[in-house]
């Protein structure tokens, strides 16, 4: 906080420094004013986020209150809950708990496989080793998303990299058995629900790893060393002091890896079965459809979901962690 | 300094997520080589080079490539602007709506970008507003200004309060305090973030589809060059371009956030 005392001390000598005095003034009137400065701070961000985005916000909401009339195809801008009825079809509640399956075990997967390279890079890593590390997290990260994702189709294809390989290895077998699976199997790894779910841990996987490798970071070494002074095994110390320091870093990486896959349209589209995601049919409802009511509607469910999920990973100090 | 040697199913599992992670990458430099430009088949007929000439020949890619410079360039200014203007503030000053504040610049990547297309889509549906490169930036604006906060707000809490006290003790007025004490400071946080800013705007195609009309930015033109059957080696070889451009982006922004990294592992 600015402390007013001081002031008077840090005018003059700045005077006689030669400033302009139209300068200094100004600068003293701010200095003065600090509710002042904060609104000018304040301005630019606040507005934009508040006026542009909250604001967008409500458009979607009033957009969800209209209709596409069922005669005419045209859109009625009288607020009923006719589009929003539609969000209880049965239809529209198995793409919505498909998601979000997917979702958290995209995130679960995230989790398993993030943590190990986290915790080598906080813990184990020298310096080199660390920057070699940082930079395999963040090189895919920085390539483009959309080829990665054709990367998977590539690899996961019938004729691809990842048949090509069980082939090889003799592993052809496993790989049927998984794609004989209901549920999760397909005619091929990349139109099955499998492929999908690989590629959504392949895309988000950074977006996790960096938050857990940030907390365990900040993990102090001497509460380490006193666990291990008092006693504890490395298992204990790890389960009882460096796992829950984690924690937080872990829940903010999943906002990351849930929400991503709850919205996202191109990588279901392209790899995985014919049964949509939310993102999907938002995508189809504002374009090919043309009904924006419907996917401003639909959009509201991921928002109410992400609602409750960050309520619930606020509980575990995510926001700080961030 | 960190003498102990991991156990050997840690190392097991770092290199096999390393892995996990970069071998895709080989795959898409390998594809942009091959002679077949339809199929997915493994291991690929041959190689060439030609699709760097064919690439580079069409027209639409290096439109779609200067588009999404000029929205990223764009976005990414707005992005240091207003997310270091929020930080500034959030961090100087406790006032009402603090919290709310922080929890509307996270807001646009907690929820997921399709949230953000479809609200910008709407509203401009609502407000009759036809779509223009302005829609485009508007959308890439809202979610960089996070990254650029983020990476602001973390130097800025790190770095001590009394630095900015002693500079006005010693004379200097507020801009110089600014000029000379605050923005050296916070430069490398800056150069980060809106490095960062720059690539997530750049890569983004979410959010774009719903507020691009007719113009392509590079991510959509992949996508449009996907759906066509013929020339697939030709969004690898966009990819590869950026890539090479970018990678030294990635290893600058690192050695320069590196300290900052050790002291309090600001990872994002």
């Amino acid at each position: 906080m600015l402390a007013v005392g001081k002031r008077e001390g840090g005018n003059v000598p700045a005077l006689a420094l030669g400033d302009r005095p139209s300068r200094m003034t100004l600068s003293t009137y701010l200095y003065r004013r600090p509710r002042l400065v904060l609104v000018l701070l304040l301005l630019p961000p606040a507005l934009w986020l508040g006026v542009i985005y909250l604001g967008s916000l409500g458009a979607l909401l009033v957009q969800s209150l209209f209709h596409i009339d069922d005669f005419s195809g045209q859109l009625v801008t009288r607020p009923g809950i006719e589009t929003l009825a539609r969000l209880f079809s049965p239809t529209a509640r198995e793409v919505i708990s498909r998601t979000a399956l997917a979702a958290t075990i995209v995130t679960v997967l995230c989790a398993l496989l993030g943590f190990p390279l986290a915790y080598y890079m906080a813990r184990y890593a020298g310096h080199r080793m660390k920057a070699v590390c940082y930079i395999a997290v963040m090189l895919p990260l920085w390539s483009n998303y959309l080829v990665r994702v054709t990367a998977w189709r590539l690899i996961l294809a019938k004729e691809g990299v990842a048949s090509w390989f069980a082939a090889k290895t003799g592993l052809s077998g496993m790989l049927e058995f998984f794609l004989g699976l209901p549920g999760i199997g397909g005619p091929s790894l990349s139109s099955s629900a499998l492929g999908t779910v690989i590629t959504f841990v392949y895309i988000w996987l950074p977006y996790m790893i960096l938050p857990i490798q940030a907390a365990l970071e900040r993990v102090p070494r001497s509460l380490v060393d006193a666990s291990s002074d008092l006693g504890a095994r490395p298992t204990a110390t790890f389960w009882r002091v460096i796992l829950p320091l984690a924690i937080p870093g872990i829940a903010a990486g999943s906002i990351f890896t849930f929400s991503l896959t709850l919205g996202d349209y191109i990588i279901p589209n392209l790899i995985g079965t014919s049964r949509p995601f939310i993102g999907q049919i938002v995508y189809q409802a504002q374009g090919t459809a043309g009904d924006i009511p419907f996917a401003a509607a639909f959009a509201l469910v991921p928002i109410a979901i992400m609602a409750i999920y960050l309520m619930l990973v606020k509980r575990l100090g995510a926001f700080d962690a961030l | 300094m960190r003498s102990e040697t991991a156990p050997w199913g840690l190392r097991i599992a770092t290199v096999g997520a390393i892995a996990f992670l970069n071998l895709p990458i080989l795959f898409i430099i390998l594809y942009g080589f091959t002679t077949d430009e339809q199929s997915y088949a493994f291991p690929p007929p041959g190689l060439t080079t030609r699709w760097f000439a064919v690439t580079y020949a069409r027209a639409d890619f290096w439109a779609a490539l200067s588009l999404s410079v000029q929205v990223a360039a764009l976005a990414m200014v707005m992005a240091l602007v207003m997310g270091s203007l929020a930080a500034a503030a959030l961090y100087r000053f406790r006032f009402f709506g603090r919290e709310a504040l922080s929890l509307l610049i996270l807001l646009p990547i907690a929820l997921p970008g399709i949230v953000t297309g479809i609200s910008l889509r709407s509203a401009f549906a609502l407000g009759d507003i036809p779509f223009s490169f302005f829609t485009i930036v508007a959308g890439h604006a809202t979610f960089c200004i996070v990254v650029v906060y983020n990476n602001v707000i973390a130097r800025l809490r790190r770095s001590s309060p009394a630095l900015i006290e002693a500079s006005m003790d010693l004379g200097a007025d507020i801009f110089q305090t600014l000029r000379h004490v605050v923005l050296p400071n916070i430069a490398t946080a800056l150069l980060a973030g809106g490095m960062l800013a720059f690539a997530l705007s750049f890569d983004e195609i979410i959010v774009t589809t719903f507020t691009a009309g007719q113009q392509q930015t590079l991510p959509i033109w992949m996508l449009a060059e996907l759906a066509r059957p013929h020339q697939r080696p030709v969004t690898n070889i966009a990819a590869i371009t950026v890539m090479a451009v970018t990678i030294v982006p990635i290893l600058l922004a690192y050695y320069l956030t590196r300290d900052t990294q050790d002291a309090a592992g600001s990872g994002k």
